[in-house]
């Protein structure tokens, strides 16, 4: 430093100083950003670059079984979709299926994980039991409930059912949504279980005794205190559950084709209809934006709330 | 945090803090007998279909199917051994390749994003983020479109990289989110102490931070694989005979499900036991991976 300030001849002038800095700046910053590049890169690559195609060929008339048909409609898709009622009433099995997959499953979860809050013999095996379902290949457990649960001969349903006179229905056909969400609950029970259990054990003890101390009976515990400290939890839950069982495509494909007829078919499983069997690229890009501008509502407040959970973390671990 | 509110400060100042002791005490007597029980007859009811799965597995056919349902009988190996003896085997290495090489693929990319983003933190980390998870949210059916006629395009349907780099984009987002809300937990004095002796970044990266990161890499490790495993949407409809996974192997028994129980719950059981396993091992940290880091 001193031999700079002695020889102010060669001091290059304040501009050249300031681009060097900015320069350095500049390739620190970069250095810094190096090492996110990659998956940053590719992560744009494969999802935002195939949407932006998504809305490039939602935007032509195009289908495959048609060489040569390819051409520009504008808007023309859209029109035709939203006027389709096949759409509309798999838009509605969508809203139907997702909410109450993930609301009963976070009842089920949160009965499953009251009962896991406590030291009992042989916790840890009923805990690696419980959270199976989610674990077993989704394709598997669609197969297993249309056959060896719900086969109106066969299925194990059936029999337990049978004392009930409910022996004989053919769940999967006359009551197809019931099935594919029964199934589904199945599965993501354990999700919203190991998510709601994850609330519980952050529970301080203080508070729990504090209740115990103002002589607050179960039921008041459970209500006043448990309930609203895993609030949060619940909300993130639903939320991330949301997003999971949207895009449910196995358990439809699997168990009933969305039928019978388009009895039980939702978004994913219609647009992969019109997409693989119908081949109209075209008016399946339009479905597809149609999906996403609907997801965005629900994903912006899961974000938000993500985003709370986690930073609030932070905040308390520093 | 807010949570707190609730409880009554005076009670709680009254009272000292109670001696060390087990957060939930084992509650005696008969009360606390019924109420294990209790858990145990639900938890059984709850994974009975799981274990009728297996059960079956080792029925005969004959043994399979039958009006009531047969609880005891003669076990035998025929199904298993046919499953694996059958076309089993191709579908199994599909799977093992486009779970293993995708999730190397996500820790590559992965790890060093999720440093940028914790430990010497880019600018606009925040933006960054929110991108890598808003990507989780986007609708497979919103890009499969453009990714079907773009792999049709260069030959790449029915090939096993095309699963796996699709595998990897899918698992990127949550890798990072959960790497990240790993590394934040590293002290960082730890690095800077490193730095200052004169360890470059890649050396203070390889035998300061790994070491530290290691459970929390292995546990990213294996929720990527878990959801590889398990996927299903591009698997049937990127591939045909040469790259299709175990799940789409599954599907092979949707048309003559009516006849096969005992041989479908075989193939059901074998293609899913090496998942389950790994899930059961990755149990602690599953649920920080399923919520994106957001809940340990």
């Amino acid at each position: 430093m001193s031999a700079v300030a002695a020889a102010p001849a060669r001091r290059p002038s304040p501009a050249e100083q300031a681009r060097r800095a900015r320069r350095a700046e500049r390739a620190r910053g970069w250095a810094r950003r190096a090492p996110l590049m990659p998956a940053l890169i590719f992560t744009i690559l494969v999802t935002q670059l195939p949407f932006l195609f998504t809305i490039f060929y939602s935007l032509q008339s195009w289908n495959l079984l048609r060489p040569g048909s390819r051409r520009f409609t504008g808007l023309a898709n859209y029109a035709a979709v939203l006027s389709d009622s096949q759409f509309l009433g798999a838009a509605l099995n969508t809203v139907v299926i997702t909410a109450s997959c993930v609301l009963v499953s976070m009842a089920v979860g949160i009965c499953l994980a009251m009962l896991l809050d406590r030291a009992f013999l042989g916790r840890g095996i009923v805990r690696t039991m419980l959270i199976t379902p989610f674990l077993i290949i989704p394709v598997a457990t669609a197969l297993l409930w249309k056959t060896n649960m719900f086969d109106p001969v066969f299925g194990l349903v059936g029999f337990v059912l049978t004392p009930f006179g409910l022996g004989d229905v053919n769940w999967v056909s006359q009551y197809p949504v019931v099935s594919v969400v029964t199934a589904l609950v199945w599965q993501w029970s354990p999700f919203m279980m190991l998510l709601v259990l994850a609330g519980l054990q952050s529970q301080g003890r203080d508070v729990i005794e504090a209740g115990q101390v103002d002589g607050a009976n179960t039921w008041q515990m459970f209500t006043e205190i448990t309930l609203p400290h895993l609030r949060r939890y619940i909300e993130l839950g639903v939320l991330l559950g949301s997003i999971y069982v949207v895009n449910t495509f196995d358990t439809i494909y699997m168990m009933t084709q969305g039928g019978p007829g388009t009895a039980s078919s939702n978004l994913p499983f219609y647009i992969y209809q019109r997409t693989f069997l119908g081949f109209d690229i075209g008016q399946s890009a339009a479905m597809g934006v149609i999906v996403v501008a609907g997801t965005i509502v629900v994903a912006m407040l899961a974000l938000r709330l993500i985003f709370r959970t986690f930073m609030s973390d932070q905040e308390a671990q520093s | 945090m807010t949570a707190t509110a609730p409880a009554p400060r005076p009670a709680a100042a009254a009272s000292p803090p109670p001696p060390a002791r087990p957060r939930r005490p084992r509650r005696g007597g008969a009360g606390g007998a019924a109420l294990t029980v209790l858990t145990w007859a639900i938890a059984l009811v709850f994974v009975s279909p799981a274990l009728w799965m297996v059960l079956t597995a080792f029925k005969t056919e004959g043994a399979a199917q039958t009006d009531p349902p047969t609880f005891f009988f003669q076990p035998t190996l025929e199904q298993i051994t046919g499953v694996l003896s059958a076309d089993f085997l191709p579908y199994l290495g599909n799977s093992l390749m486009a779970t293993l090489a995708s999730t190397a693929l996500v820790l590559v990319l992965g790890t060093p994003a999720a440093y940028a983003l914790s430990i010497r933190p880019v600018k606009r980390t925040k933006d960054v983020l929110f991108f890598f998870i808003s990507t989780k949210m986007l609708p497979v059916v919103a890009v499969v479109v453009p990714l079907y006629v773009a792999a049709a395009e260069v030959s790449m349907i029915d090939n096993i990289w095309t699963l796996v780099v699709l595998y990897t984009a899918m698992n990127l987002p949550i890798a990072v989110w959960m790497m990240r809300s790993f590394f934040l937990e590293v002290p960082s004095g730890v690095i800077e102490a490193a730095r200052l002796e004169g360890a470059s970044l890649p050396r203070v990266l390889w035998s300061v931070m790994l070491p530290i990161m290691a459970p929390g890499v292995a546990a990213t490790a294996l929720i990527c694989m878990i959801f590889s495993w398990n996927e299903f949407f591009f698997a049937v409809n990127l591939t045909a005979s040469q790259a299709a996974t175990l799940p789409v192997y599954l599907v092979g028994f949707i048309t003559s499900e009516g006849l096969y129980w005992a041989q479908l719950a075989a193939a059901a059981t074998v293609a899913s036991l090496p998942i389950v396993i790994v899930g059961w091992i990755a149990q602690r940290q599953l649920v920080r991976g399923l919520s994106m880091g957001a809940v340990k």
